[in-house]
């Protein structure tokens, strides 16, 4: 493994990455540091990310890839002893304002979790969990409303219409995963942040959540925290490169993939180290 | 995007609050009800440790002591009839009783035991501490009563009225409201050098007054300070202790004769129904009998059913028996081990009754569940990889446990013991049905003598009217608690020493 | 003759240990080959024939001719000696002592561990057998039905109605009170409290749990009860002074420590990635707790409350302390009622007579006591695991 010597700070924010030509940078990070305790785990970060397209963050395992996207919106806050400085916005709005609401953050920027973790009730009222305490419904019909349209954004509805009174933890793991991204998606977020969505899913799971995700790129922000760079490549538009802690490379997937600018992003994708 | 809804945001975040409030309310009233039991107990229990006591000149008559039998001699004759010659102005029989109804009946055992120490006495004057009745101790307590004592601010005029018709009192200008001017009201008590009146009642202007200690014929007026008023929250009449003995109490504390002490008794004696002589001697040693034998019972009993459930037993419906059976009678009532041990030991075996042995076997029943489950969670946190280490240089499986795991277990498996005997040290409700609920006056000799326990000793005497009682209780519960609270403290202490993070 | 007895084996137990090794070792030095095991296994596993034997004749002879005769630690020695004799015989080069030995020490673990079903074997007879003959003077049907308890009174009556209503009255009171307070201090201290005010609350919780019912009882009987009744007066309400309040508060503050650990632990156990996967969606921290949390750890919290109802109906002192003696049929909580546990301390404190239904009644009340406990502690012991198996 070739680490560098020194901490190494990079900055590299493509100015005019393909896939911003749809769309603006959502989530700009400047500066960030993350501590847990004694542990530096992000050092000094900067990174735009664009809106409507999907992100990958890359990387070997502890390199800070998921303590960032965690970051994003605020789940640190629930680890004690974790310190976030630095500025991260959303939508221009710093999400470590005192002022702002961490409630009212995780309704605009989701999350989907490594493992599928649906709350032991049925399927409707996991989906249903969300615009509930939010307040998003008048009355049931809007709910059901919801809860169909999102079960039908994640590619759930035809599967589970007929029993949608029956308990989320029944499905299988890429239905869990899926239903957990309705769940998600329940509440209109603007960003959805996955931490390695499909890593304790089969091939044929996979394939079904990749696709899905591809799909909801249309109407969101969308961050994937990815072990398997065939995935990255396959799902993501721009790529970001981690490596203990800091940002090496940040760039349009297909070129990072074929020539990256540093010769560290490149040891890791031909499978030198990691 | 999610429309922002602040009043939703505000009243969720109000219910947040709420309910975060409901939680930390929770604990603290459990805490206050924690904290009010103490100080109640505290409170109620501290009067008990320390005991009043009089110092009394006794002329050691050797016409009551036969020489040759020292302990017999007639000791509390010479103790009442000293107390009784230093009041000679006390003749009549209920004024005697009265006065002697002062000293405990235990009072003269100090005299025998100086006797018996040194017979060279006899026949001389010693100064003897005579223990005071229960009564008179509570009333120097101030328990039985508040006791407040004015000093007179009025000059105060007596006149003794014709025939027995008892005292009339005045102030300077006479006829009117005597009461106002001297500051007496009916039922309080004048006292002054050489005597003591009780106030009964007010008539014309004057006030009535009847004997306590008649006084010298030749007082006619008192001057300010040279008299004071002494009142009693509670009225004669649902005292135990009367007006004549609180005002020998008074005089013989502004004497400095009465001594008060701390109250080694309380540790060093047996049950007695004297509140005076009662002590937790007999209890404490019963309470170490009988949880010796369940300890020395329930410990090796525990600690093979632990190491054979975890390390050795095949899965199997014996062992998911067993262990049902282990989870169950950890949460049987434990009257009804009380129960199992008249049917069975008492009955059946024709044990003795209320004996700490057949206490013990009780209480090791009792406990053998909470220390296997607690040996095993002991047994189970030791990694498997110890045992693989051991069997993988030959040892058999029974060396690999008995020379690895065991003693790398046995800091947890001793916390779960300590707190096991600090169950059984406290536990009462299954000694009552095997007798130990007796009254026992004696300290036990043994294993198979008749004896009671600690926590039964505290339910004995919450049941007896006697106020000096109520204090012993709270005492012996103090006694019972600081007991328990060690053995917690060691156990917590055994658990952080010896804590070990695999 | 008991020390002597114990003493007496111990001795024979020792001096075969030391018979065997030498002997095993000296075959060593004669023979020059290896042992199959150390001789302080051969020496073991002749002292464990030694104890075994000088046990077994000790107790065989105490029955005979009585515990204290002196006959007893003569039986001991000749057991000891008739118990080490065939094994110290048996030693030589290749025997497996070590094997041998070890298969003693299993059957002396299993033997252990079969106490605890003993136990529950001899509570069960011991409950059973009086109460059948209970039941040959009072007829089930009317000890189970009827509504008049008065064992003291002639003619007696055995109705078991108002202990159960009593018992129950009591019971509902100290849940009340131990519910919601369990329960929150439980969810405080799991999900708000810093690990310091934890390190604080924790050995509170402690404390009141290890502080014996006897305390509790004089504590309720002699100040809670009073306090009962006076706040009780001055709001103009008729109230025993000894009421069912007073007693069943003080038992619901008995339980407290004992909701809230068990429930301490369930909601510790309800997986973290449940409560980040509420709090990505936005919801607060009390919207986590009653939506998700409580939820997923409702069997195990129902599980803790039964538990904590079998340990209020087999609460003893308490009750004897500060509830009455009378048999009252009523739901009124300022009035004195009696316990089944009440009556059998009432009924077996001083003399018994086992041939009289009042003594036996008493174990016939511990026998539906038995029953009751037994039942809410299984269902709940399956519960817990069912979850614990849930989770794991």
């Amino acid at each position: 493994m070739n680490a560098p010597t020194a901490p190494f700070q990079t900055y590299i924010t493509p100015p005019h990455p393909r896939a911003l030509s749809n769309g603006k940078f959502k989530i700009t990070a400047s500066g960030v540091d993350v501590h847990y305790g004694e542990k530096h785990a992000i050092k000094n970060l900067s990174i735009d990310i664009p809106d409507r397209a999907v992100s990958a963050f890359i990387g070997p395992s502890g390199c800070g890839k998921s303590t960032f996207l965690r970051a994003i919106n605020r789940m640190n806050d629930t680890i004690p002893g974790c310190r976030v400085t630095g500025d991260i916005e959303v939508d221009k709005h710093d999400i470590y304002d005192p002022k702002i609401d961490v409630v009212q953050l995780r309704a605009k920027v989701g999350m989907v979790f490594q493992k599928p973790n649906p709350f032991p009730k049925s399927i409707y009222e996991n989906v249903a969990y969300g615009p509930r305490i939010h307040g998003l419904a008048k009355d049931k019909t809007e709910l059901d409303q919801i809860v169909e349209q999102s079960l039908r954004k994640a590619g759930l509805w035809e599967e589970v219409k007929d029993r949608l009174a029956q308990p989320g933890t029944g499905l299988s793991g890429g239905q869990q995963q899926r239903l957990c991204i309705a769940r998600a998606i329940a509440v209109n977020p603007e960003v959805i942040l996955m931490d390695e969505p499909c890593s304790a899913l089969d091939p044929i799971a996979t394939a079904k959540i990749e696709e899905l995700i591809d799909e909801l790129r249309q109407n969101y922000c969308i961050v994937i925290v990815t072990h398997s760079m065939q995935q990255a490549a396959r799902v993501s538009q721009l790529t970001a490169f981690f490596h203990l802690g800091t940002l090496v490379e940040y760039g349009d997937t297909d070129e990072m993939f074929t020539a990256p600018q540093e010769k560290r992003t490149q040891d890791y994708i031909t499978g030198r180290f990691g | 995007m999610t429309e922002v809804r602040n009043e939703l945001v505000a009243k969720r975040y109000a219910a947040e609050r709420r309910f975060r409030f409901y939680g930390a309310a929770a604990l603290t009233l459990t805490a206050l009800f924690l904290a009010v039991l103490l100080i109640d107990v505290i409170n109620k229990g501290l009067p008990a440790f320390h005991e009043h006591s009089v110092d009394i000149e006794v002329k050691v008559d050797a016409a009551d002591i036969d020489p040759s039998n020292l302990p017999g001699g007639n000791y509390d004759k010479l103790v009442k009839e000293a107390f009784r010659a230093e009041f000679p102005s006390v003749t009549d029989r209920t004024g005697k009783k009265a006065l002697t109804a002062l000293l405990s009946t235990g009072g003269a055992d100090r005299l025998r035991e100086m006797v018996i120490a040194d017979p060279a006495i006899i026949g001389k004057q010693v100064t003897v501490p005579v223990l005071l009745s229960a009564d008179a101790d509570l009333f120097l307590k101030s328990m039985s009563s508040d006791v407040t004592s004015v000093e007179g601010k009025a000059t105060l005029h007596i006149a003794r009225l014709e025939g027995d018709e008892g005292y009339v009192l005045t102030g300077d200008s006479t006829g009117e409201e005597a009461e106002k001017q001297l500051g007496i009201a009916p039922g309080e008590l004048v006292r002054f050098a050489g005597g003591a009146l009780r106030v009964t009642g007010v008539q014309n202007g004057y006030l009535k007054a009847e004997v306590v200690f008649a006084p010298d014929p030749a007082i006619t007026a008192l001057s300010p300070g040279q008299w004071s008023v002494l009142s009693f929250a509670i009225p004669e009449s649902s005292r135990r202790i009367s007006d004549q003995q609180a005002l020998w109490l008074e005089q013989l504390k502004q004497d400095g004769r009465i001594e008060n002490s701390f109250a080694w008794r309380f540790f060093e004696s047996g049950d007695s129904r004297e509140p005076e002589l009662a002590g937790i001697r007999g209890a404490l040693v019963g309470s170490l009998l009988t949880v010796a034998v369940a300890i020395l019972l329930a410990l090796p009993l525990g600690i093979a059913a632990a190491v054979y459930l975890e390390q050795f037993a095949p899965k199997n419906h014996w062992t998911d028996l067993i262990e049902v059976n282990i989870n169950n009678l950890a949460a049987v009532p434990s009257i009804i081990f009380g129960l199992l041990g008249l049917a069975v030991f008492l009955n059946f075996f024709g044990l003795p009754r209320s004996a700490p042995v057949v206490g013990g076997l009780v209480l090791a029943l009792l406990v053998l569940p909470t220390i296997i489950i607690a040996s095993r969670a002991a047994l189970k946190a030791v990694p498997p990889s110890i045992t693989e280490a051991a069997l993988g240089v030959g040892a058999s499986k029974q060396q690999a446990v008995f020379q690895h795991v065991l003693p790398l277990a046995l800091p947890g498996i001793m916390t779960g013991t300590i707190l096991g005997l600090a169950r059984a040290f406290g536990e009462t409700a299954p000694l009552l049905m095997i007798g130990m609920v007796a009254f026992i006056a004696d300290i036990p000799q043994g294993f198979t003598s008749a004896a009671t326990v600690l926590p039964v000793q505290v339910f004995l005497w919450s049941d007896l009217p006697e106020l000096a009682f109520r204090a012993k209780t709270a005492a012996a519960i103090m006694v019972l608690l600081v007991v328990l609270f060690a053995l917690n403290a060691v156990a917590i202490y055994l658990r952080k020493r010896f804590e070990r993070r695999w | 003759m008991f020390l002597w007895t114990v003493l007496l084996i111990v001795l024979m137990a020792g001096i075969a240990y030391v018979a065997g090794r030498a002997r095993a070792s000296g075959m060593v030095a004669a023979g020059g080959a290896r042992l199959h095991s150390l001789p302080s296994y051969h020496g073991l596993f002749v002292a464990a024939g030694a104890m075994i034997g000088g046990l077994a004749l000790a107790i065989l002879a105490a029955f005979v001719f009585g515990a204290q005769s002196f006959m007893t630690p003569v039986a001991a020695v000749a057991g000891g000696a008739i118990g080490a004799a065939p094994l110290y015989s048996r030693s030589s080069l290749d025997f497996r002592a070590r094997n041998a030995f070890e298969r003693v020490v299993l059957v002396v673990l299993i033997a252990c561990s079969g106490v605890a079903v003993l136990t529950t074997v001899g509570i069960v007879f011991s409950v059973l057998f009086e109460t059948l003959i209970f039941f040959r003077a009072v007829s089930p049907i009317e000890f189970l039905f009827g509504t008049h308890w008065s064992p003291n009174g002639t003619p007696a009556s055995f109705g078991f109605v108002p202990l159960l209503a009593g018992t129950l009255l009591i019971t509902v009171i100290a849940l009340v009170v131990a519910g919601p307070l369990g329960l929150l201090s439980a969810i405080y201290m799991a999900e708000y409290a810093s690990p310091r005010l934890r390190s604080v609350l924790k050995p509170v919780l402690e404390i009141l749990a290890g502080i014996p019912t006897v305390v509790l009882g004089f504590f309720a009987a002699l100040t809670v009860a009073p306090l009962v009744r006076f706040s009780g007066e001055s709001l103009g309400l008729a109230v025993a002074s000894e009421s069912a309040l007073a007693a069943g508060l003080v038992m619901g503050m008995m339980i407290v420590p004992l909701i809230s650990s068990l429930s301490d632990d369930i909601i510790n156990a309800v997986p973290q990635a449940l409560r980040d996967g509420s709090y990505a969606m936005g919801a607060t921290k009390s919207e986590t707790i009653k939506k998700v949390v409580l939820p997923a750890a409702l069997p195990g919290i129902v599980s803790a409350f039964m538990l904590a109802i079998s340990r209020a109906i087999g609460e003893t002192m308490i009750v004897v302390m500060a509830a009455g003696l009378a048999a009252n049929l009523t739901a009124n909580p300022f009035a004195a009622v009696t316990t089944i546990t009440v009556q059998i301390a009432t009924l077996l404190v001083g003399d018994q007579e086992f041939d009289s239904p009042k003594t036996l009644s008493a174990f016939a009340l511990g026998f539906v006591l038995f029953f009751f406990t037994l039942v809410l502690n299984y269902i709940a012991l399956r519960i817990v695991q069912k979850y614990r198996e849930q989770y794991d």
